[in-house]
């Protein structure tokens, strides 16, 4: 018998402190095992956001840099400039892309910084105790929308990475979960292209992750994964959004 | 031609495991219980049916999807 | 050195900087700065290695300095009042990380969108931390041409040296004028020595961190006051003043930037009077001189107070001389630039009515 799955290298010892159930786990250890799979360990930088990640140069074993909140594409931009063949991410969630950091991601996307980006969107600010995120669901419940979001007052949820298509910069978006082991497999495959974009030079790249949150959802781990498959991905439908890789011929284009 | 299954067995950390049980949601097998243990974090671990497991249809196949799905990496996963 | 040539104030800063082995500017375009912006762009784009981006904020920039940063290089980034407190929060991170880094304020009229022309209305925020958190930053305050190149060069060597922001605190009159400046030797970034703290890659040696988080209060503590002993440190080993004819001086004009300008000319007409007046003029306004002052309570029994705000140094010197003698205050804010001759008079009504004329 020989050991077909354990621990990544590029992850530290130190159990995770996240909640059970929580995406942010699943997601750390993908993201590990595509830098383990690219052998860019000595040479990747991360930057963590603010929220339940902040924490998350605890667990990756390369170099990290906090950032303000939603600021992690800038200071990635920085670090990038400063060290073109190092191997450069953020990991952020939905409040630090796409409220607070929006102007700093359309921009880096924009420029085409070659920077990869993973974007946790679990629907909820978790740290701070289950606030309303701009990725939050029309009548999901969080603590400042009470009776659920009202498109009056609210507004609708926000399509961060559609937006982002847009923009001549990026060249690979892809929105995937870690609803279920197939979509995790997906998830990994899509992490690991958008490292091998930033490697060819190709440009921005980001992977939004539909990611569930147990605890602010109120719902087991179980019940909340099971709510990405059935209520959230109709929002946020899983696809490639934009794959500009293919024409170069550095990597295959996603289906 | 007979296909032979392959076979494969599973560690579950039960200190690192916090009872969210996903992996027990998707095991093809049956082969993942609730134990009636506490951690030391206070939770019931998930853990490796040895009873269940004696029975030749729930053979696990070392298929790693409950790894795949656990957010601890509290399970290893070796197989043929 | 190279010989002197005539420059333009914003132009000096931008020069000295890649001299200094800068590389990287990061900026937003805001009146009255945006020649130091648009030289950045032109300087660093004929280097093979200069990185330039405007970019879509000041809050930004900042932090795109605060990620060069991280990898061990000079950084630079320049703004004016309002631009500079959209900076703040970087400006701490950068303080509580301990990154160096240079930040050039040319200030402007205010509070709010307020106006373009020269003010000093951000001492309190350059010389007060400015951003949240206990912190400091290194405030340099050029008064001369020749100062904004030298003084720059010297903001990114405290920087490194002490791993702190440094902000240079110009206004738009200085950012305008136009003065012969002889330069130093370039610098080649690659000379510079390594630091000890840079993120570029967990190669040979165990992966690093850089935070400001440290949600331990004891461990907080700690942090706080280890960054309190550096500017302990500081404030011992780099207070600097210009004394300009104090040496027989009763009254002591006190003022830095383009106030200190106009006060050498009100002065010059005061000594042609025969009145001992003299200037003390901070170099340094973080840390601020408060031993060069004291030392001159020898001689002097008042000190006035001259800033183009209304009143904001004026508190520094007050904290110095912890009443030991009369202080009084002058300021014009809102962008305003007295002359010579009006400070010259308010020389002349202090002086004679404490009765300095009569005193020996």
């Amino acid at each position: 018998m020989r050991k077909v799955f354990g621990r990544p290298e590029s992850l530290k010892d130190a159990p995770f402190h996240y909640c059970p159930g929580c995406g942010h786990s699943i997601i750390h250890r993908l993201v590990a095992e595509c830098i383990d799979e690219l052998q860019i360990r000595e040479k990747t930088i991360g930057i963590p956001p603010a929220g339940c990640a902040v924490l998350a140069y605890n667990y990756f074993d390369v170099d990290m840099g906090e950032a303000p909140h939603g600021r992690a594409v800038a200071v990635a931009t920085g670090v990038k400039r400063a060290l073109p063949d190092r191997v450069v991410f953020t990991y952020q969630g939905d409040g630090d892309i796409a409220a607070i950091g929006t102007a700093e991601t359309i921009h880096a996307a924009n420029r085409g910084e070659k920077i990869t980006v993973i974007f946790v969107n679990n629907g909820v600010y978790g740290m701070t105790g289950g606030q309303m995120a701009p990725t939050t669901i029309l009548g999901q419940n969080s603590t400042t929308t009470p009776g659920g979001r009202n498109p009056d007052r609210d507004g609708l949820p926000i399509d961060l990475s559609e937006m982002l298509a847009i923009t001549n910069g990026s060249a690979y978006i892809e929105r995937t979960s870690v609803d279920s082991p197939k979509n995790i497999n997906r998830s990994k495959k899509a992490i690991k292209k958008a490292f091998r974009v930033q490697m060819e030079g190709l440009g921005f790249a980001l992977v939004e992750i539909l990611s569930p949150c147990p605890t602010n959802l109120k719902m087991s781990p179980v019940e909340a994964s099971s709510w990405i498959d059935s209520t959230v991905k109709k929002y946020f439908p899983l696809r490639v959004i934009k794959d500009e890789t293919g024409k170069s011929g550095a990597l295959p284009r996603s289906e | 031609m007979a296909s032979k299954q392959k076979k494969g067995f599973i560690k579950i950390d039960e200190e690192l495991c916090k009872g969210c049980y996903l992996c027990q949601s998707v095991c093809p097998m049956n082969l993942i219980s609730v134990s009636e243990k506490l951690n030391q974090k206070g939770y019931h671990p998930a853990a490796y049916d040895e009873e269940n497991m004696k029975l030749a249809e729930h053979q696990c196949k070392g298929c790693a999807l409950c790894a795949i799905v656990c957010p601890d990496i509290a399970i290893e996963v070796y197989c043929e | 050195m190279s010989e002197k040539r005539l420059a333009r104030g914003s132009h000096v800063i931008g020069e000295a900087a890649i001299r200094a082995g800068c590389r990287f500017y990061f900026g937003y375009p805001i009146t009255p700065q945006n020649e130091l912006t648009e030289y950045m762009a032109s300087g660093l784009a004929a280097l093979p290695n200069g990185v330039f981006i405007q970019a879509e904020s000041e809050l930004a920039a900042v932090n795109m300095v605060l990620g060069v940063s991280m990898t061990g290089k000079r950084v630079m980034t320049s703004s004016s009042s309002p631009g500079i407190s959209l900076k703040q929060e970087g400006i701490s991170y950068l303080a509580g990380q301990e990154l160096p880094a240079v930040i050039v304020n040319t200030m402007r009229g205010g509070p709010g969108l307020g106006n373009i022309a020269p003010s000093q209305g951000d001492y309190f925020q350059a010389t007060r931390g400015g951003g949240h958190g206990d912190y400091r930053t290194i405030v340099l305050a050029p008064g001369t041409g020749q100062e904004l190149a030298d003084l720059t060069r010297l903001a990114f060597e405290y920087a490194d040296r002490y791993r702190i922001p440094v902000i240079i605190l110009a206004d738009g009159m200085m950012g305008q004028m136009m003065e012969p400046v002889e330069f130093p030797d370039p610098i080649d970034p690659a000379f510079l020595p390594q630091k000890s703290f840079v993120l570029d890659g967990a190669k040979g040696r165990p992966s690093r961190i850089i935070k400001s988080l440290l949600l331990d209060p004891p461990t907080m503590e700690e942090h706080n006051w280890k960054l309190y002993r550096k500017h302990q440190m500081i404030e011992e080993e780099i207070p600097e003043v210009e004394q300009y004819v104090t040496d027989d001086a009763r009254l002591v004009v006190i003022a830095y930037g383009t106030a200190s300008r106009i006060a050498k000319g009100a002065i010059k007409r005061a000594r042609e009077m025969g009145l001992k007046v003299g200037l003390l003029r901070p170099k340094t306004l973080w840390p601020f001189p408060k031993k060069q002052i004291v030392e001159m309570t020898g001689m002097v029994s008042d000190f006035l107070v001259f800033e183009m705000s209304t009143g904001q140094m004026l508190e520094d010197v007050k904290l110095s001389l912890e009443g030991r003698r009369r202080i009084h205050f002058y300021g014009r804010p809102g962008g305003v630039i007295p002359t010579p001759d009006e400070i010259a008079k308010i020389i002349t009504n202090i002086y004679f009515k404490q009765g300095l004329e009569t005193e020996e």
